[in-house]
């Protein structure tokens, strides 16, 4: 595994001051929370993003974008979850980005996205659990087009977003990659339905229900039938993204609760003097560093387009989501009492992990693909 | 072509030309791995040719220095000849504590007459070493040690006695750490290296849980080490442990990976057929390719110095208890064939052997609780740690 090369240390540190100071908990999180903003995010922010080219590192630079990679999307993306930034970068610079690359559709929606002004969601679970070769949103041909019928749900930013890549089912049954067919939806197609939801982090996903919509043959992103190979593509990019994030998170709640450990007293002495506590911030302080190490080799493998990557992106937002999780448990207990209030931040910690832990498939789905993909 | 590109042609046709088909067999015992030293006996002409060969060309320590024997070559080159080792199957041609432990300190403490004098040797197997640390009175409290060496004028006299001391009954020299003072505890400690034949060193194999004897007792009646055999400074000796340990502690995290080009991943080997057993299966391959991960870019962080100094304790920590946890899954997975101790079955009991023996992974060079003070304390910077 290589290190990170000097651009992409520059690209970091950018990242991370930008996020620190205009993505910060209280300037962001707490704030669009607060007021009950529908989209759960700040525009000024994503133009902020936009302005600073961050919204097309995935994008080729033939469209303008930075023609980046999993890589720099992944350090962007650890600063995002360190800050808890509320953004649509991870399901639209990223994920849905990745779905519509080499489509007559990259050219419809780039500069929008170039610009900060557009906003795009991905549609694919049905059920509570992510499972995408169930897709059974039903695709049916009508005349030159297609006629959608069904409904999915935790669709992140649907509510916000300006074109919905949507996974529907043209042939086969539920259960089988091929036979998916992926469309571009927009967000005022007639019979579509966006219920929009808060969710415990305070994050917004929407329930689409789809009834009759009307949709005309060039809405196909890729091959009818063939919408596995632009979809896997997007959620692996969304999955090794959502790692990066979750690397971040663990990272910003643990930096929290070693600062806690040196400053709280109780008995007469600093808490981190006690042993109980150092060996468990030491064990966490090592899972956090390995889950670090699978986020970017995953993102590495990606980028450089290797057989394994696959596995690592499983691996890693497998390992990412445990990691998090402890990081987000242990940061509460070791908080004690004020780690319960939501006048503290670890809680918001602990929220964003329960989201993003689920977001493209749990660590139970992702140890499963490990065991498929290593043939057991 | 690129310069690398060329050496790794280069290597390919070497390796290809002097990699006895022999040694591109997998190890299948302890016996099939070459240790060297005076004693050595090759187990066939294949595994002294590949010595030879490669110790030759300076490739059984191919990143240290020419002039000590090493091969030279740059970070990136060393990588290049390990992956194509790893491509044709060649095994190890000489493993060793004085490559993996006591040479880095050597080229870090010793004199220009005594890298000149020991590395040359090392890196061409003519002298197997062992680690004099542990006593019985100091274990996790390693600078606690008693064994007590005596400036005599022209010679040190050591006496005391050693534990766990790795292969000692097989060496054929010691590198040792002894008390030269008493006023201070880690700034009384000197690193001493002698021959294991001088008078009055003596050892005894000590039996495991897991049937092997690996470990030693190892007892100094009055033995007498020319003066000049010490490494750094008198009483500074701790320093040289300590740096020494790193690479100990490197070299242990390494097992949990499984070596070798072998999958790290338990799955393809216990092929599960219980499902709850199959998910914890898949949760230890999870962790085990993340720790691979971890693994390659500590090992380059490492070498470009942006490692923390502390971190092989991470590493040591994180390797050791997941070496352990594939053990018990092996042994989960095994079920009762998995118990027979000595059965030809059983490949003499290979699984329950290795099992009880990674017990000892998590204690040995450090205890995974040492490791975690250390983590704390230099890396965590936790008050009173």
């Amino acid at each position: 595994m290589s290190l990170l090369t000097d651009d992409q240390k520059m690209l970091q540190e950018t990242a991370a001051s930008f996020l620190a100071e205009e993505g910060s908990i209280a300037k962001q999180l707490r704030h669009w929370r607060d007021i009950k903003c529908k989209d759960g995010f700040g525009h000024d922010l994503w133009k902020q993003f936009a302005e600073l080219g961050l919204t097309g590192i995935c994008i080729p630079e033939s469209h303008g974008g930075m023609g980046m990679g999993a890589t720099e999307a992944a350090l962007v993306l650890e600063e995002i979850g360190r800050n808890l930034t509320p953004s649509p970068f991870l399901t639209t610079a990223v994920a849905a980005a990745r779905a519509i690359e080499g489509t007559a559709h990259a050219d419809r929606w780039y500069p929008g996205v170039l610009s900060g002004e557009a906003v795009l969601a991905l549609a694919v679970d049905e059920g509570p659990r992510h499972a995408p070769e169930c897709t059974a949103l039903e695709a049916k041909r009508q005349g030159n087009g297609f006629v959608l019928n069904g409904a999915k749900q935790f669709v992140v930013q649907g509510g916000s977003a300006d074109m919905i890549v949507t996974a529907a089912r043209t042939a086969g049954s539920s259960g089988e990659r091929d036979g998916i067919t992926l469309f571009a939806v927009a967000k005022d197609a007639a019979g579509l339905t966006v219920d929009s939801q808060t969710l415990v982090d305070s994050s917004k996903a929407a329930r689409l229900t789809f009834e009759n919509v009307e949709l005309d043959a060039d809405a196909v992103i890729g091959e009818v039938d063939g919408g596995w190979q632009p979809l896997s593509r997007a959620l692996a990019a969304g999955s090794a993204g959502a790692a990066a994030e979750l690397v971040g998170v663990a990272s910003g709640i643990s930096t929290m609760t070693l600062d806690y450990l040196r400053q709280r007293k109780q008995f007469g002495r600093l808490i981190g003097e006690f042993q109980a506590l150092q060996h468990r911030a030491a064990h966490l302080y090592s899972e956090n560093e390995i889950a670090r190490a699978a986020a970017f080799k995953a993102a590495q493998l990606l980028d450089s387009g290797d057989d394994t990557a696959e596995l690592y992106v499983s691996v890693a937002k497998a390992k990412a989501a445990e990691v998090a999780n402890l990081a987000v448990r242990e940061g509460v207990q070791m908080h004690g009492g004020i780690g319960m209030t939501d006048e503290h931040d670890s809680g918001l910690f602990m929220k964003r992990e329960a989201v993003l832990g689920e977001l493209f498939g749990d660590v139970y789905y992702h140890r499963n693909r490990v065991a498929e993909l290593s043939g057991y | 072509m690129t310069d690398l590109g060329t050496f790794r042609s280069e290597t390919r046709a070497w390796l290809e030309a002097n990699c006895p088909p022999e040694m591109r067999k997998a190890i299948r015992s302890e016996a099939d791995i070459c240790w060297g030293g005076r004693n050595w006996t090759f187990q066939s002409d294949a595994q002294r040719e590949w010595l030879e060969v490669m110790a030759t060309r300076g490739w059984t320590v191919p990143d240290w220095p020419r002039e000590y024997g090493g091969g030279g070559l740059s970070p990136a080159e060393a990588r290049v000849l390990k992956e194509e080792m790893q491509r044709i199957g060649a095994r190890s041609p000489l493993t060793s504590f004085g490559i993996s432990m006591l040479g880095p300190a050597l080229l870090k403490f010793g004199t220009e007459e005594q890298k000149k004098h020991y590395l040359g040797q090392i890196a061409r197997g003519e002298i197997r070493w062992c680690q004099g640390y542990s006593e019985p009175g100091a274990g996790s409290d390693l600078a606690g040690l008693q064994t007590k060496a005596e400036d005599k004028g022209d010679h040190w006299l050591v006496n005391g006695q050693k534990v766990w001391t790795s292969y000692a009954d097989k060496s054929d020299w010691i590198f040792c750490l002894v008390r030269t003072s008493t006023e201070s505890k880690q700034g009384g400690i000197s690193f001493l290296l002698f021959d294991m034949a001088t008078p009055g060193v003596s050892t005894k194999p000590i039996l495991l849980i897991s049937g092997s004897s690996p470990f030693c007792e190892t007892f100094f009646d009055d033995v007498k080490v020319p003066k000049e055999q010490i490494i750094g400074e008198v009483n500074k000796g701790w320093d040289v442990a300590k740096y020494l340990l790193g690479h100990e502690r490197e070299m242990i995290a390494g097992m949990g990976l499984g070596t070798g080009g072998r999958s790290v991943t338990l799955g393809p080997i216990t092929k599960p057929s219980d499902p709850l057993l199959r998910a914890e299966i898949a949760a230890f391959d999870v962790d085990a390719l993340a720790f691979a991960a971890m693994s390659e870019r500590f090992a380059a962080m490492w070498k470009a110095g942006e490692a923390h100094p502390a971190s092989p304790s991470m590493m040591k920590y994180a390797g050791t208890e997941l070496n352990k946890r594939r053990n018990e899954l092996m042994m989960a997975a095994g079920g009762s064939d998995a118990l027979e101790w000595d059965s030809e079955h059983s490949k003499g009991g290979a699984t329950p052997r290795s099992w009880l023996r990674s017990k000892g992974n998590s204690i040995e060079g450090g205890t995974s609780e040492i490791q975690l003070n250390i983590v704390a304390k230099h890396i965590l910077r936790l008050p009173g740690a």
